[in-house]
């Protein structure tokens, strides 16, 4: 039972105090790839945005570095995804996110619906909806790398016109602000949610509530809240 | 993938080695991933057809559009500003001067009135920016650069221009070939009105058979050496002749 955990520990002193009615939800190691790649995207977009309105490019200007910034934060934005591969953890949630359940589909027929009861949204470690974005958001990432790699290197491949490259990059990145906003919308919505990427742990009721299939199908996760498995990566 | 050789003993038993409860299922986010991959090449296919599209419908919208909104959505079809500098000083009939110095036989400085009172010209023609807007058919008024150079008098061995401007970093160039094309203009008016700040004002450059980074804005100095010097761009990767494809190379084109 979850409530006896903390008794049969006997150094509970170096517990986090919440522990016991907490689980783990994210690893160090995926909450730093989490932070780094938001931070670089923060600064890929907000580059972005000095470049392209008028009003904000009169006011910041120095145009050839906003364009080395917006470059490099756009280049590295993979990497932390990339070392993140090191970690196990790490796969093991792209696992979780790449493989649709049959109670995904349901999440995303109420999603549909706008049926917005816990009951009538099943959703494991992540939901249909966070699955779907992790997956179109990589894919984006990737079409927004090769069109500026394209603009940045001009004649890379002649057969596609620097015009071309252009238009997909600047459509494409309207569709991924768009996108953003709406995760950022989910996270300011849910303390619950944000406290777990920011600390590793969400309590056991969140858990249970937003995603029921969880806990109850991936028992061993309960272990990891003892703190020597805490520690790990 | 990356799989590393991981130091220190495995995590185990743990759900990240067992066979996967949630790890069964259709492989959805590669789908995804893969989809928007497909429609990301799609796009590169087809975007100069999509491309004329977009802009037919935001020429329409925009005609019914009160809130300006539509300039800002993708090839908007006009300006955008850009500038190399944080902030840019304002100049106008008060303090601007246009220097010309270097291998001339009269250095000369032009008030905006000097410039005025001169013979003007007029070029139109479209301004094509390298990162893909355009705006088509825009008129310019002002001297033609070939005016000035002659009013100094170039001197042997004159060979090319450097142009500096009054906002302290940006420079450009021409060879003094291209420099006295008539579609060359140090320019007064743009769209028939003085050029505004935002776009160069008081006094720009408009190169018309070159992509638009080689019309240099804030224009105050007009150097003639010996031979070219890359401006602001070209030391930064752009070409030094900026021609435009459709561009007559050889003679004058307006």
């Amino acid at each position: 039972m979850p409530s006896t955990a903390g008794s049969t520990t006997p150094t509970g002193a170096a517990m986090r105090p919440e522990a016991a009615g907490r689980v783990r939800r994210f690893s160090p190691a995926e909450r730093w790839v989490h932070r780094a790649t938001g931070l670089l995207m923060l600064v890929c977009l907000s580059t972005a945005a000095c470049l392209y309105f008028g009003p904000l490019a009169q006011l910041v200007g120095r145009r050839y570095l906003m364009v080395t910034l917006h470059e490099w934060s756009g280049i590295l934005l993979p990497l932390p995804f990339v070392l993140g591969l090191g970690s196990p953890a790490f796969r093991a949630d792209l696992r979780r996110i790449n493989r649709f359940s049959a109670y995904d589909r349901q999440w995303l027929r109420a999603a549909r619906r706008r049926r917005n009861r816990h009951a009538a949204r099943p959703a494991g470690k992540f939901n249909a909806g966070q699955k779907l974005y992790a997956g179109w958001i990589a894919g984006a990432v990737l079409v927004m790398m090769f069109t500026g790699l394209l603009m940045w290197f001009m004649g890379l491949l002649p057969s596609i016109s620097r015009t071309s490259a252009i238009f997909v990059h600047d459509i494409l990145a309207w569709a991924i602000a768009i996108v953003l906003l709406g995760h950022m919308r989910r996270a300011l919505e849910d303390p619950e949610a944000r406290l777990g990427m920011r600390t590793g742990y969400v309590s056991r009721s969140w858990a249970q509530r937003h995603h029921s299939q969880w806990l109850g199908k991936d028992r061993t996760t309960t272990a990891t809240t003892t703190p020597t498995e805490a520690d790990k990566v | 993938m990356a799989r590393k050789p991981k130091p220190g003993p495995e995590p185990e038993p743990n759900s990240d080695t067992e066979p996967e409860p949630e790890a069964e299922g259709a492989p959805v986010g590669r789908r995804a991933m893969l989809g928007m991959l497909g429609a990301g090449a799609a796009g590169l296919a087809t975007a100069p057809y999509l491309q004329r599209k977009w802009e037919d419908f935001l020429a329409a919208a925009s005609q019914v559009d009160a809130s300006g909104l539509t300039g800002l959505l993708p090839n908007p079809g006009g300006f955008r500003y850009y500038s190399v500098v944080g902030s840019v000083p304002h100049k106008d009939e008060t303090n601007y001067q246009l220097r010309v110095t270097g291998l001339v036989e009269r250095p000369r400085h032009y008030t905006l009135d000097h410039l005025r009172a001169m013979p003007q010209a007029r070029v139109v023609h479209d301004v094509v920016c390298t990162d893909g807007w355009r705006v088509e058919k825009v008129p310019f008024d002002g001297v033609r650069l070939a005016d000035i150079l002659d009013d100094a008098g170039v001197r042997s061995p004159g060979a090319a221009i450097r142009f500096t401007c009054f906002d302290g970093a940006y420079s450009e160039s021409l060879t003094l070939e291209q420099a006295r094309r008539s579609d060359v203009l140090v320019a007064l008016n743009m769209q028939d009105r003085p050029i505004s700040h935002a776009h160069g004002g008081p006094v720009r450059l408009y190169v018309a058979p070159m992509y638009f980074y080689k019309s240099a804005k804030w224009l105050s100095g007009i150097s003639v050496i010996d031979k070219v010097v890359p401006g602001y761009w070209e030391e930064r990767g752009y070409a030094v002749d900026g021609w435009l494809n459709d561009a007559d190379r050889r003679g004058n084109a307006a």
